[in-house]
C-alpha cells in the first residue's frame, strides 16, 4: 500500500478547516454533554492518580494511626530515588519476589493450559444440550465473590480449635495421614496449592470463553475436507483446531507474561495468616499492607511503580518475542 | 469399510473419554456449593461427625433462623444486606450510565477530540496510578468513609466502555438520521433509539457491573472504617474467621452452619441473576472482546 501523502494546507484551506471544525463542535454539542461524566471519572479518578505517584520520590507518609482525625501527614519533602533505594535493598524485596514469582508461575503452568484444555473438549462435545449445561456449571464459580470462595476453603480446611472439630477436609486428610491433622491453611507450602486450586476452581470455566469464541469461527468445510482425505479426529485437532486458536493462545500469553508481577489483592489478603504470610506476601499484597494499614504512602507508591515500570518492561518484550516468531502480536 | 468402522470406534470411546471427564469436571465445580448449601440445613453435630455429605440427614432451619433473628445477628445482617443491594443498585446505575453515555460518545465518528480521548481511555489501561495514589484522590474528595467511595471510584471500566463502543458502532447510522430529521435531539436520539437498540449488550454488562459490586471486597476494605456500613462481603468474612479463641468469655463461636448459613445468602442473589447472564455472554457479546 502507497504511504498516504502528507497533504500541505493553504492558509485559506487551513481557515476553512477551523470554521469547519468549530461548525462540527457546535454540531455536536450535545454529544460533548453525554461524553462529560466519563470523561470527567477518567480524568479525576485515572489521570489525577498518575500525577499522584511523584509521592513515590517524596519522604510520605502517615503516622500509625492513620484513621485518627485530621489524617495528619508527616514528611512531604523530596528525596528522589530514595524509597526505590530503601525497597530494593530491603530484605523483604526477594522473599516478595520469590512469592510473586511462585504463585504467577504456578498459575502460568498449570492454571493457564486449563481453559484451553477444557474449551477443546467442550469443543469436542456434540450434543449441545449436554454442552450448554456443562458449560452453565463451570461458569458458576467465576461469579462468586472471593470471600466466598475464601469462606468455602476456610470452613473446609481449617484445623479444629476450641470446642470445635476441624474442616471437612482437613478430618480427610488426617485420616489418610494416619491421625496427624495438617493445618493447610497456615501451611508455608501447601498454601500455594490453596492459591492455585482457588484460581483453578473459579475461572477454569469462564476462561474457555475467549477459546470457544475463536474455536466457533473454524470454518466446518475445513473438517469435512479433512474427513474426506482421511484424517482422523487426532489429526483434526493437530492441524485444523490448534491452529485456529495459536492467535488467541499467544495474545492470552503475552497479557499474562505482563501481569506476572501482578498477583491481584483479594485472594491473597484473604488467605494470609500468621503461618503462611512469610509464603504469600507479594508485591501487591505488600502495598496494601504496609500503605494502606501501615500508612507507609510514598514507599508503597514507589513499590507499585516499580511494579508497573516492570510489568510494561514485560509486555512489550512478550509482544515483541511473540511477533518475532511469527505470531499476530498484541499491536 | 474396515478402517472407517475402526475410525469410528475410536470416536465412540474417545467421545465417552470427553463427556465422561467434563461431567466429573462440572460436578467437581458445583460440590463445594451443595456441600455449603446441605451444610447449612444440617445439625451441628453432623458437620461434626460426617466430613463430606451432599444431603443432610435431618434437615433443620435453625442457622438461617439465628442469622435472621433479630435479637441476635439479625440486625448486622440486614444492615450489611441493605449496604450492599443498596450499593449494587446505585452503583449499577451509575456505571451504566456513566459507560453508555461515553461509549455512545465515542462511537461518533467525526467528533472532534474523539482521538485524544480515547488514547487517554487506553493508556490507563496500561498504566495506573496504583493504590495509594487512588486512595489519597478519593480521600481528599471527601469520600472516604461514605458510599460513593464505593461507586464512583469504579464507576467506568474501560474494557466494558470500548466493548459497547463496539458495539454502538454497528448499530445503522440511518435510524439516527430519520429521528434527527423528524426533529429529534441528538440526548433524545441516544434514549429513545440507540439505548433501545441495545438491551442485551445493556442487561450483559449490567449484571456484569452489579455482580462486581455484589462480591466486591477490597474497596470496602480500602475505603469503609466505621462497622455501620460494612457491606456483606466484610460482614462474611470477619464472621467465618471468629473462632474459639477471639470470643469473649460466655461467647459461643459462631457454629458452622452459621457460617454456612451466611455464605448460602451472600451467593443466592448471584445464583438468581445468573441464568438470566448466561443467555446473553453466550450470544456474542463477549466476541468482540477477545482482541480489545
Amino acid at each position: 500500500m502507497a504511504k498516504a501523502q502528507k497533504i500541505v494546507l493553504t492558509p485559506e484551506e487551513k481557515a476553512h478547516q477551523k470554521v469547519r471544525r468549530r461548525a462540527q463542535i457546535k454540531r455536536d454539542r450535545w454529544i460533548y454533554l453525554l461524553l462529560l461524566p466519563g470523561f470527567l471519572y477518567f480524568i479525576i479518578f485515572k489521570i489525577v492518580p498518575m500525577y499522584g505517584v511523584l509521592i513515590a520520590f517524596k519522604d510520605y507518609y502517615a503516622p500509625s494511626q492513620f484513621f485518627g482525625p485530621g489524617f495528619s501527614e508527616f514528611g512531604k519533602d523530596w528525596v528522589g530515588f530514595e524509597n526505590f533505594r530503601l525497597f530494593l535493598t530491603d530484605s523483604s524485596f526477594w522473599m516478595l519476589l520469590r512469592n510473586t514469582l511462585i504463585i504467577s508461575g504456578m498459575n502460568i503452568i498449570f492454571f493457564f493450559p486449563l481453559p484451553i484444555v477444557m474449551a477443546l473438549l467442550l469443543n469436542e462435545m456434540k450434543v449441545q444440550w449436554y454442552k450448554k449445561a456443562i458449560q452453565t456449571l463451570v461458569y458458576v464459580p467465576h461469579f462468586v465473590s472471593m470471600v466466598v470462595v475464601f469462606s468455602i476453603t476456610y470452613v473446609l480446611l481449617r484445623a479444629p480449635a476450641a470446642k470445635e472439630s476441624g474442616g471437612a477436609i482437613y478430618e480427610i486428610v488426617k485420616t489418610l495421614n494416619g491421625g496427624n491433622g495438617v493445618d493447610i491453611m497456615q501451611d508455608k507450602i501447601a498454601i500455594y496449592w490453596v492459591v492455585l486450586l482457588q484460581n483453578v476452581w473459579k475461572e477454569t470455566g469462564w476462561g474457555t470463553i475467549i477459546f470457544l469464541a475463536a474455536l466457533a469461527g473454524v470454518d466446518v468445510e475445513q473438517y469435512e475436507a479433512a474427513i474426506v482425505d482421511g484424517a482422523n479426529r487426532w489429526q483434526q485437532l493437530i492441524y485444523i483446531t490448534l491452529p485456529a486458536i495459536t492467535g488467541t493462545i499467544v495474545t492470552m500469553l503475552i497479557l499474562r507474561m505482563g501481569s506476572v508481577l501482578n498477583t491481584g489483592y483479594e485472594q491473597l489478603i484473604l488467605l494470609k495468616n500468621s503461618g503462611n504470610a512469610d509464603s504469600i506476601q507479594t508485591f501487591d499484597t505488600y502495598v496494601y499492607f504496609q500503605g494502606m494499614q501501615g500508612g507507609e504512602y510514598g514507599y508503597t507508591t514507589a513499590v507499585s511503580l516499580f511494579k508497573s515500570i516492570i510489568s510494561i518492561i514485560f509486555i512489550q518484550s512478550a509482544n515483541a518475542i511473540a511477533k518475532h516468531a511469527g505470531q499476530e502480536g498484541l499491536y | 469399510m474396515i478402517s472407517i468402522k475402526r475410525r469410528s470406534l475410536g470416536d465412540f470411546i474417545g467421545d465417552i473419554v470427553i463427556y465422561a471427564v467434563m461431567t466429573i469436571l462440572a460436578l467437581l465445580m458445583v460440590i463445594p456449593f451443595i456441600y455449603v448449601i446441605a451444610a447449612s440445613f444440617a445439625k451441628e453435630s453432623e458437620i461434626q461427625t460426617r466430613p463430606l455429605f451432599l444431603w443432610p440427614e435431618q434437615p433443620t432451619l435453625a442457622a438461617y433462623k439465628k442469622v435472621f433473628d433479630m435479637n441476635d445477628m439479625g440486625p448486622t445482617v440486614f444492615r450489611s444486606l441493605g449496604v450492599s443491594i443498596g450499593v449494587t443498585l446505585v452503583g449499577t446505575i451509575i456505571n451504566m450510565l456513566f459507560t453508555t453515555t461515553m461509549a455512545y460518545g465515542l462511537s461518533r465518528k467525526d467528533l472532534v477530540g474523539k482521538g485524544p480521548i480515547l488514547k487517554m481511555v487506553m493508556f490507563t489501561m496500561v498504566f495506573s496510578g496504583g493504590m495509594i495514589p487512588t486512595f489519597l484522590v478519593v480521600r481528599a474528595l471527601g469520600m472516604y468513609d461514605t458510599f460513593t467511595a464505593l461507586i464512583l471510584p469504579g464507576a467506568i471500566s474501560a474494557y466494558n466502555m470500548l466493548i459497547v463502543r463496539n458495539f454502538f458502532m454497528g448499530l445503522p447510522i440511518e435510524l439516527e438520521e430519520a429521528a434527527a430529521i423528524d426533529g429529534c435531539s441528538e440526548i433524545g436520539i441516544f434514549f429513545k433509539i440507540a439505548l433501545p437498540l441495545s438491551m442485551p449488550v445493556i442487561a450483559t454488562f449490567s449484571l456484569f457491573y452489579g455482580v462486581g459490586h455484589w462480591n466486591d471486597y477490597m474497596a470496602s476494605l480500602i475505603y469503609i472504617d466505621d462497622q455501620k456500613k460494612y457491606p456483606f462481603t466484610l460482614v462474611l468474612r470477619s464472621l467465618v474467621m471468629q473462632n474459639a479463641e477471639e470470643m469473649t468469655e460466655g461467647e459461643l463461636p459462631p457454629s458452622d452452619t452459621l457460617k454456612m448459613a451466611v455464605i448460602v445468602i451472600g451467593t443466592i442473589p448471584i445464583l438468581c441473576v445468573y441464568p438470566f447472564l448466561q443467555k446473553h455472554f453466550a450470544a456474542g457479546t463477549m466476541v468482540g472482546a477477545v482482541k480489545g
